[in-house]
C-alpha cells in the first residue's frame, strides 16, 4: 500500500519534473528568456549606453553565442563547397565566421534605441527538432521589423542555426557572398578574405 | 565656421555629381563582371551607380544624419519618425485599396485618423497601441500583385537599390509619398531635407553592420534587398522556397548523424523553408 502512494507520488514528481524541463527547453522560451536577459543589461548598462564595443562583444560572447551553433551556419553559409573543405579549413572557416558574426550582433546592441520586442506564438508541433521562433522589433513611427531565429534541437538543447531579419536570411546572404570568393579563390581564398576583414577591423577598433 | 565650409563642400559636390556620375558610368560600360548573378544581369551599370551612391552618401548624406542622430534626443527623433510615418500611411493606405485589401486599407485610413487627431498631427503613433498595425506599402509592390514582374535588378543613382519595376514605379511613389504638402516653398523644401535627414539616420547602424559583416559590399546589399522586398510583396508570407545543402555537422544526438558521419560521403540535406503554410522550418536528411 505504502509502496503504491510512493510509486504515485514518484510519478506526480516526475511528470512535475517533465514539465519544467520541457518549460524550460522550448526553443521560444529560450529566445524570449536570452533577450529579456541581453536587453535587460543593455538597457542599464552605462558601458554599452556609451556605445562601448568591447563591452557589447564580452555580454555576446557570455549570453548569446552558447545558443548558437557555428559550426551548422558556416556549413549553410559555405554551401556545396563545404564538402571539399579539409578539417583544418573547416576549423579555420567557422573561427573566421564566428568572429564576424560576434561583430555583426555587438554593433547591433549599441545601436539599440528603446525598441521593444514582441513574440509571435510558437507554431511547432512537441516532436518538431526544426522551427522558427517568430519575433517582431517595434519602434514608434516605423512598420515593425520582423526577426524570426531558426532553431535546431540537438539533444535536449536548442541550437540558432539561421537568423532571418524582414526576411533576408543571414546564412542566405553569406552564401551568395561567400560563393564569389570560393568562385575567385577556392576555400583558401574565402578563409583569406574573411581573416582580412576580421583583422582590418580588429585594427580599427583599437 | 565649419558649418559653412560644410555647407560650401556640399554644395560643390551636388553641383559636381552630374559629372561625376557620367564618368563612372563610362568607366563601367568598360567593367567586366567576374560572376554574373541571375538576377543582375546589369551588374557593370549597377556598381558604378551604387559607387557613385556610396560617394554622395559619404560627402553629404550620412555626415547630416550622423549630425542629427547625435544633436536629436530620442524624443524628437520619434516625433519626427511618426510624423513622416503618419504622411507615409496615406500613401500605404490607397496602395493596399489598389491591392484589393481592402481591410488593411482601411486600418491604414484609421491609423491616419487617429494619429492625425489623437496622435497631434502625427508626432504620436496612438493608433499602433489601440491595436491598428503599420504597413508598409508602395506601387512597386501593387505592380507586383498585379502581375508585373520583377525585372533586373536595378540601381538608382540617389534613390539606391530597386527591381526595374520598382525603379518604374519611384516616380509614383515619390509623388503619393507627398499627397500632403506646404504650400510655401522653402518649408516644403525644408520638411522633405528634414525627411530625408531622418530616413537616412535610420539606417546609420544597419550601414555599420553592412560594412562590418560582408566581404563584398555591393553583393550583400543587393541580396539582401532582393530577399527583403520578395517579402514585403507578399506581406511577410512568402510561398516555400527550397534549397539544397550540404552539411557536413557531426550531431549524434538526432537522427540525421548517419548521413553526416563521414564528411565525404555527406549526405545532402534539404532544407525547407516552408514559411507559407505551417510556419514552420523542416530539416529532412536524405542519402545521396
Amino acid at each position: 500500500m505504502i509502496k503504491r502512494i510512493f510509486g504515485a507520488l514518484l510519478a506526480a514528481a516526475l511528470i512535475g519534473l517533465g514539465s519544467v524541463a520541457t518549460a524550460a527547453s522550448a526553443p521560444d522560451a529560450l529566445v524570449k528568456s536570452v533577450m529579456d536577459d541581453v536587453l535587460e543589461i543593455v538597457r542599464t548598462d552605462p558601458a554599452l549606453k556609451a556605445g562601448d564595443t568591447s563591452r557589447a562583444v564580452e555580454l555576446v560572447e557570455e549570453k548569446v553565442l552558447p545558443h548558437f551553433d557555428f559550426r551548422i551556419m558556416t556549413s549553410l553559409a559555405v554551401g556545396r563547397d563545404w564538402r571539399q573543405a579539409t578539417p583544418a579549413q573547416k576549423e579555420k572557416l567557422v573561427a573566421a565566421f564566428r568572429t564576424m558574426l560576434v561583430r555583426l550582433y555587438s554593433n547591433a546592441l549599441t545601436q539599440y534605441r528603446d525598441q521593444t520586442i514582441d513574440f509571435k506564438p510558437l507554431r511547432a508541433g512537441a516532436a518538431d527538432t526544426d522551427v522558427l521562433v517568430r519575433t517582431q522589433v517595434l519602434q514608434p513611427g516605423a512598420k515593425a521589423v520582423d526577426i524570426d531565429y531558426a532553431l535546431e534541437k540537438q539533444g535536449e538543447a536548442w541550437k540558432v542555426y539561421d537568423v532571418i531579419v524582414a526576411g533576408g536570411s543571414l546564412v542566405t546572404n553569406y552564401r551568395n557572398d561567400f560563393r564569389n570568393q570560393i568562385l575567385s579563390g577556392g576555400i583558401d581564398g574565402l578563409i583569406a578574405s574573411l581573416e582580412a576583414k576580421n583583422a582590418e577591423l580588429a585594427g580599427a577598433a583599437k | 565656421m565649419t558649418d559653412v565650409i560644410q555647407m560650401m563642400t556640399l554644395k560643390k559636390t551636388i553641383r559636381r555629381a552630374p559629372a561625376i556620375l557620367v564618368t563612372t558610368l563610362a568607366l563601367a560600360g568598360c567593367a567586366t563582371v567576374e560572376h554574373p548573378h541571375p538576377d543582375d544581369p546589369w551588374e557593370g551599370y549597377n556598381r558604378a551607380v551604387f559607387a557613385f551612391n556610396e560617394g554622395v552618401d559619404k560627402a553629404v548624406f550620412k555626415p547630416l544624419a550622423t549630425g542629427y542622430d547625435t544633436v536629436a534626443p530620442l524624443p524628437v527623433k520619434s516625433g519626427v519618425g511618426s510624423f513622416f510615418g503618419n504622411l507615409g500611411d496615406i500613401w500605404t493606405g490607397i496602395n493596399n485599396f489598389l491591392q484589393g485589401k481592402g481591410r488593411d486599407g482601411g486600418s491604414d485610413a484609421a491609423r491616419v485618423l487617429i494619429n492625425s487627431t489623437l496622435g497631434i498631427f502625427g508626432l504620436f503613433d496612438v493608433a499602433t497601441d489601440m491595436g491598428f498595425e503599420k504597413h508598409q506599402e508602395d506601387l512597386g509592390q501593387t505592380l507586383a500583385v498585379w502581375g508585373v514582374g520583377n525585372g533586373p535588378y536595378f540601381v538608382v543613382p540617389f534613390f539606391g537599390p530597386r527591381t526595374l519595376r520598382d525603379a518604374a514605379a519611384l516616380p509614383g511613389d515619390i509623388y503619393g509619398g507627398s499627397l500632403v504638402q506646404l504650400s510655401d516653398v522653402a518649408s516644403r523644401n525644408a520638411v522633405t531635407g528634414l525627411r530625408v535627414v531622418h530616413e537616412r539616420a535610420a539606417l546609420l547602424g544597419a550601414d555599420r553592420a553592412v560594412e562590418e559583416g560582408s566581404l563584398d559590399k555591393y553583393g550583400y546589399i543587393r541580396d539582401f534587398y532582393l530577399q527583403q522586398r520578395r517579402y514585403e510583396i507578399y506581406d511577410g508570407r512568402p510561398p516555400r522556397e527550397r534549397f539544397d545543402d550540404a552539411r557536413a555537422t557531426p550531431m549524434q544526438p538526432i537522427g540525421l548523424s548517419a548521413i553526416e558521419a563521414d564528411d565525404a560521403a555527406a549526405g545532402s540535406l534539404r532544407i525547407e523553408l516552408a514559411r507559407a503554410g505551417g510556419d514552420t522550418l523542416k530539416a529532412q536528411g536524405q542519402e545521396q
